[in-house]
């Protein structure tokens, strides 16, 4: 059966100083709608690489492999084909952009996906009522609307700002990049139960993370193991207190 | 780099096609003979049906610029100017005078309608006839001048009631003599440079505002030039005088054919602000900008100048540059009332093989006088850009401030940006600041607007915009948004 997402065999590098990196090297991961599945492992072992190039950023040059998202190819659409057919990634670096308002961002980019999509495009007050009861909901200060997207946010305002788009622009399979990374306990709270708001039958989370707080939060149906390019162990929920507890020497040496 | 590789192909891509406003008008023309010699200039003032004086002050301009080389400072390079192989008049033929807008070449009118200009007053003042999806706009009175001529000015009745002047300035020689005469030449007198020299002896028309003591204009005023002819060099000359207490916001467009020879565009603007006074002047400038492989598009030299008279008086500049082959052009403010206030807000845009060298002189004469300078450069495809500009502060400005900001942003790998600012201090107690960046449009940025569905342009365009708020946001509003517009329109394609 198709699933909602499919990713198999995908390998992929990177033109780093003139010398190619190999940094996925066989990534076989499928996730069904409705479902949260975490990726947990070492530094450096191509998680975010995974999302780079889902999300299609160009550095990334895939060399085998394919991803099939709601039936379609994934790696021969641009990203903002990827956004419109539904896939958001939250940055674990958020970028800022000087000048840009952050709400005639979020609108701009809320219509460019509506128009997409055959939806019909919100007028400003509109869409201003909306963001405002999302970024409420997010506790967040009313002002970041009317700041500079990201310019001067704190650490946990950029997450916070990445949950609010994902929230406004509706996707049905969301990357979520260290967004748990450098939150407070209550920061991390918030910032899970906005994730937790978008769950239902047709969305689908992939979620990249160190910490087995979030997950404590989000319950994933499903966690893997990923090192040196590749998924080396899949399980259930009760993966994340073993990794807590034992750290990966296991699964890397079982992997060897 | 893939991107960059990308940048060029879709720069090169980038033709005449996104220049809007290259259509021509089929009307008939009254064009004086080919070259400039002394018996253009008296048929030029004849045809104006203009005072001795003005004749005698357009041939001593013209016998200065006889002496006068053109300047090469600036860092922009074109090929000869044939400066008898032009026509210094055009007219559309057409009974002279003023004219309501009933009697205009209908013609004419269709232009201005395609260039987006409103013409129509009771259309605008009722609030009707507001095309789908467009917003009402605040009536604006406005003078179209076609090539060398003013076809219309309007609103003139609520002006007039209000004692505010607007209309051509071939119409204030004749209405009001003695203000054109008092202060035509006062802040850029004809002898000034080579192309002001030009302008004095050859200008055909332009626009003349006048607002009296103690008036705030009621609405904004705007001039909209177009070039038309071919072989024609449009030469306007803009009068504002402001006087005490009274304050005007004027702003003014321009579009020309797109046409593969070269046009000369040499105008002079001169403001005058009295005591309290206040001018803000706006430009949107979009003269045709040559086409992808740089052939043709408008030489734009101008002058333009300020002069600060009255204490407290401020004159205030923005521009935004898309337009012309070739911008030579520094809108200046002569600060010499005690604590008068200099502005300058500038984006310039050159695309393709556009080239730009602009920016402003402050000159700081009287007491605790200020300025602010922001200028914004926007490189892309092989056009190259640069900002010149001059803070000079005289020994008796104390207390005399200025700040500036140069920000360049680069798109692509074949342009380039420049900042040459000038700083004169002969002030122990002045305080002058300068700061400048230059930055390009990071894969980061572009990658993070593509993920949240906005096309490589938007997000060029947003990101441009962005960088240009500080300037943007002088503009008056409903041109702000016209002139969002256009920046995106601008770089189409240049992507990077």
């Amino acid at each position: 059966m198709t699933q909602f997402l499919d990713i198999s065999g995908l390998c992929a590098r990177i033109d780093a100083d003139g010398q190619e990196k190999e940094i996925l090297r066989g990534v076989d991961l499928s996730i069904p709608p409705g479902e949260v599945h975490a990726i947990m492992g070492p530094n450096g072992c191509g998680k975010s690489t995974l999302s780079y190039v889902l999300a299609g950023r160009e550095d990334y040059e895939v060399t085998a492999g394919s991803v099939t998202f709601h039936g379609k190819d994934l790696l021969e659409m641009e990203p903002e084909e990827r956004a419109a057919a539904g896939l958001f990634l939250a940055f674990q670096a958020p970028i800022e952009l000087p000048g840009v308002n952050n709400a005639n961002f979020l609108r701009t980019a809320v219509n460019a996906v509506r128009r997409a999509r055959g939806q019909e495009e919100l007028d400003a007050v509109a869409f201003l009522k909306t963001a405002r009861e999302a970024a409420k909901a997010l506790s967040m200060a009313p002002d970041m609307l009317k700041r500079n997207v990201n310019v001067g946010f704190s650490g946990g305002e950029k997450k916070r700002n990445e949950v609010l788009q994902m929230t406004l622009l509706q996707p049905s399979f969301a990357i979520l990049d260290e967004t748990d990374s450098g939150l407070d306990v209550d920061a991390l709270r918030i910032v899970a139960e906005g994730v937790n708001r978008m769950r239902s039958p047709q969305f689908s989370a992939l979620v990249i993370t160190h910490h087995k707080r979030l997950l404590d939060y989000l319950k994933p149906d499903r966690i893997h193991v990923m090192a040196k390019g590749r998924i080396i162990h899949s399980g259930g929920p009760e993966l994340a207190e073993q990794i807590d507890t034992e750290g990966y020497t296991r699964f890397l040496a079982e992997a060897a | 780099m893939p991107a960059v590789t990308e940048t060029r192909e879709a720069v090169e891509k980038l033709g005449q096609s996104s220049y809007k406003w290259g259509f021509e008008t089929d009307i008939d023309m009254d064009l004086a003979p080919k070259g400039l010699n002394e018996d253009t200039i008296r048929l030029i003032s004849a045809r104006k049906e203009e005072p001795e004086w003005l004749l005698e002050w357009r041939l001593a301009a013209y016998h200065a610029w006889l002496q006068m080389e053109e300047p090469k400072w600036a860092k922009v390079a074109y090929p000869p100017i044939d400066y008898q192989d032009a026509h210094y008049y055009a007219a559309p033929k057409k009974k002279p005078g003023p004219k309501s807008l009933d009697e205009v070449d209908p013609e004419l009118l269709r232009t201005y309608e395609k260039l987006g200009i409103p013409l129509h007053e009771q259309a605008m003042l009722a609030g009707v006839e507001v095309p789908e999806g467009e917003e009402a706009r605040m009536p604006v009175a406005v003078d179209a001048v076609f090539d060398s001529v003013s076809v219309v000015t309007t609103f003139r009745k609520t002006l007039e009631e209000a004692g505010v002047i607007f209309c051509p300035i071939s119409e204030a020689v004749k209405d009001h003599p003695d203000l054109v005469r008092k202060y035509l030449g006062s802040v850029v007198p004809t002898g000034d440079n080579f192309y002001a020299a030009l302008n004095s002896a050859v200008f055909t028309d332009g626009s003349f505002v006048y607002v009296p003591k103690g008036v705030r204009c009621p609405m904004e005023l705007s001039t909209y030039f177009r070039i038309n002819a071919r072989n024609t060099g449009q030469f306007e000359r803009t009068l504002i005088v402001v006087e005490d207490g009274a304050s005007v916001s004027y702003l003014e467009g321009c579009t020309a054919p797109m046409r593969d020879e070269n046009q000369l565009h040499a105008a002079v603007v001169e403001l005058v602000a009295m005591e309290d006074a206040s001018i803000k002047y706006s430009t949107v400038q979009n003269w045709y900008p040559g086409d992808e492989n740089g052939r043709g598009g408008i030489y734009n030299f101008v002058t333009k100048r300020g002069a600060c008279r009255g204490a407290r008086s401020k004159i205030s500049w923005t521009q935004v540059e898309t337009g012309s082959a070739i911008t030579w052009k520094y809108p200046s403010c002569i600060l010499q009332g005690e604590g008068s206030v200099g502005e300058f807000y500038s984006v310039a845009v050159t695309n393709n093989h556009q080239q730009a060298d602009t920016g402003t002189k402050m000159i700081h004469i009287g007491r605790n006088t200020r300025s602010t300078i922001i200028a914004k450069t926007i490189s892309a495809g092989k056009s190259d850009s640069t900002y010149r500009g001059l803070v000079r502060v005289l020994p008796k400005a104390s207390g005399a401030r200025n700040f500036t900001q140069c920000d360049s942003l680069l798109i692509g790998d074949q342009c380039g940006a420049h900042t040459v600012p000038y700083i004169e201090n002969r002030n122990m107690k002045a305080r002058i600041e300068h700061e400048a960046t230059t930055s390009k449009i990071s894969e980061d940025q572009l990658f993070y607007c593509r993920q949240r569905g906005l096309s490589e342009e938007d997000a060029v365009g947003l990101i441009v915009n962005g960088f240009c708020r500080d300037v943007l946001k002088e503009l008056p509003m409903e041109f702000a948004v016209e002139a969002q517009k256009l920046l995106q329109i601008s770089l189409e394609g240049s992507v990077g």
